[in-house]
């Protein structure tokens, strides 16, 4: 008896410490979607703690279905849904949305219209004495700082001061969970700071999991301690930004993080007392192997991997550089300069076919055009390795 | 050349009637249509839509026959009552509500479906129960179709012949409409009479017609919601 004995630590004696909720949204379900002739399945599993959970991937990911099914909008095919020990979602149960206590911001806010942004606040505390329910949205509109915007009526108030009344509304009813479906899209990077920064601090005093939506890879930097990118449906990274925005282990996650070129590489050499090894680049026949320092990783000379590199970690040099640290310098010749938005895609034929971005001011110093011979420099450590 | 005003306020107390009946029954209806999933609901909207184009004494007749004491619901009425529903006022209000029941359900179906999903949805997680999501998002935001909804009803069913004809007869004070009395004067070659009351029921209906299309700008037709 005693030597079969298991100590169960749940999360939520875990988290105790963390604050006066600090429960864990834990989440494994599956949801098929048909229309439009295809099907789409989401099938997940999941836990966030309190504090931000970043939802990354590419629209169409599922990143909207797996919040809808949380929040109780879409019912799962099959699985479980739980707020630490309360079971919102499984094979007998279903709570109905309005009692799972689930705080959901959607993209486009949905404020009401045809309230005033006082009542919109109001609208979810219908369960308090009238004058319970005035203090309380008094205190949120002030801790969003829209106090001066009460009597104003929803649909007449800024982009940012209808993310922060939608933020109070929802903060007001005091949720046990908060969803957060790419709220503060389309604001400038100083304004969404500042919602942030007070939803951070309303956050400290409540300390419930928030799962954030977002395709932006800055924002993953710039808000989550934790990160899961979802793509096609599934969930195929999590951990910290740092761990799966700049060391993924799959290849959908480095597209979709963003790395403009991957290649096929043969481990050439370990250099274990450098920390570094070299490694071949595939398709470079013509003019002779390509050579690149990477970070060592766990890998036997002679295998197989795959190298990532974001276009706009690479420099460009219009004659041989010397004095640098960098450890790959690599000739090579343009073959095309393209212009999108106010980024410069020139592709350089270097062996490999690397994609490189750069400024319109660059462009122009450098006089960079088709056929002009330029130098590639890569860091070590912007080569990204990658499981085939 | 005089009015028979008892006509027109028993004409105008019907229209009332039916139109109240017919926003208490015609909410339900239509918010089920609106919001329903099921695949078979285009039946349940069809028959909702069928007095739009069924031939008045078509639905009048099939009403005297349900009404009458050889059916089900006559013979329950004649139990409770001591008298037949047909041939009476409160018959002809059941037959009103369903002759008139489409161009009530119609546009409020078409505006609760008009109302943004999200609305809706951002309500119930704010923990509001889906009765106080109609009566706090759904209808305030579907004032216009309301309104149509009400006010095409009242002008429908004070204009009615055939139904009124078919389940009430012609009996002055009980079920004698304003529609009924101009086919009489006719009839009796009165041709000012019907004129004079012609006219009112005309101007009647223009103005809840101009009510109706001056608080809703967007399109209204006849037709299926959506």
């Amino acid at each position: 008896m005693t030597e079969t004995r298991t100590v169960e630590i749940g999360p939520t004696d875990c988290d105790a410490r963390n604050g006066p909720t600090g429960h864990v949204l834990a989440g494994q379900f599956r949801k098929r979607l048909a229309g439009h002739g295809q099907e789409f399945v989401l099938d997940v599993e999941f836990e966030a703690a309190a504090g931000f959970t970043i939802l990354f991937g590419a629209s169409g990911a599922g990143k909207t279905t797996l919040l809808d099914c949380v929040a109780g909008l879409t019912q799962p095919d099959s699985g479980r849904i739980a707020i630490g020990e309360r079971v919102l979602f499984d094979a007998r149960v279903n709570v109905a949305v309005a009692k799972r206590r689930v705080g959901y911001v959607f993209q486009d806010l949905a404020l009401f219209p045809h309230f005033t942004v006082q009542q919109n606040v109001e609208y979810g505390l219908a369960h308090l004495g009238e004058g319970r329910r005035r203090e309380r949205a008094a205190a949120m509109l002030g801790a969003f700082r829209i106090e001066r915007l009460a009597r104003r009526s929803a649909g007449e108030i800024s982009g940012g001061e209808s993310q922060r009344v939608a933020l109070a509304r929802t903060l007001v009813t005091d949720p046990a969970v908060l969803l957060l479906d790419e709220p503060l899209a389309g604001l400038d990077v100083p304004t969404k700071a500042k919602i942030m920064d007070d939803l951070r601090e309303w956050n400290r005093a409540h300390n419930i999991p928030i799962l954030y939506v977002t395709h932006s890879r800055e924002e993953v930097f710039a808000l989550g301690e934790r990160v899961m990118v979802l793509h096609a449906g599934r969930i195929v990274a999590s951990g910290t930004p740092h761990d799966v925005m700049t060391a993924p282990q799959q290849e959908t996650v480095a597209q979709l993080t963003g790395f403009e070129n991957i290649f096929d590489a043969t481990v050439e050499s370990a250099h274990p007392e450098r920390g570094t090894m070299i490694c071949c680049l595939a398709e470079s026949s013509e003019t002779g192997a390509v050579l690149l320092e990477t970070p060592l990783v766990r890998a036997v000379v002679g295998s197989r991997l795959r190298v990532g590199i974001r276009a706009g970690d690479i420099l460009l040099a219009t004659s041989l550089p010397s004095g640098l640290s960098a450890r790959n310098v690599i000739p090579g010749r343009i073959r095309s300069v393209e212009q999108h938005d106010m980024i410069v895609a020139a592709r350089v034929q270097c062996g490999v076919d690397m994609e490189v971005h750069l400024t319109l001011a660059a462009r122009d110093a450098l006089q960079l055009a088709p056929g002009k011979e330029v130098w590639l420099v890569i860091k070590t450590h912007s080569c990204h390795l990658m499981l085939s | 050349m005089t009015m028979d005003w008892q006509a027109f306020w028993l004409t105008l107390q019907l229209a009332v009637v039916v139109s109240a009946a017919l926003l208490a029954i015609g909410l339900p209806v239509a918010y089920w249509i609106a919001f329903s999933g099921w695949r078979w609901k285009f039946l349940v909207e069809a028959v909702v839509a069928l007095p739009i184009v069924l031939p008045p004494t078509v639905l009048g007749f099939y009403v005297l026959v349900a009404l009458g004491p050889r059916s089900p619901l006559g013979r329950w009425w004649i139990g409770l009552t001591g008298h037949t529903l047909a041939f009476t006022f409160s018959g002809l209000v059941i037959g009103s509500i369903l002759y008139s029941l489409p161009f009530a359900v119609q546009p409020f179906a078409a505006s609760f479906a008009g109302v943004d999903r999200k609305l809706v949805a951002a309500s119930a997680t704010l923990g509001a129960s889906p009765v106080r999501t109609f009566f706090r998002v759904i209808a305030p935001l579907s004032v216009d179709g309301l309104i149509t909804g009400v006010a095409l009803s009242f002008a429908h069913t004070m204009g009615e012949f055939g139904v009124v004809l078919m389940v009430g007869g012609n009996i002055p004070g009980v079920t004698r409409t304003v529609s009924i009395d101009i086919y009489d004067r006719v009839q009796a070659s009165d041709y000012a009479g019907a004129n004079a009351t012609a006219l009112l029921l005309l101007g009647l209906c223009f103005a809840v017609l101009a009510i109706v299309y001056g608080v809703n700008r967007k399109v209204w037709a006849v037709g299926p919601a959506k």
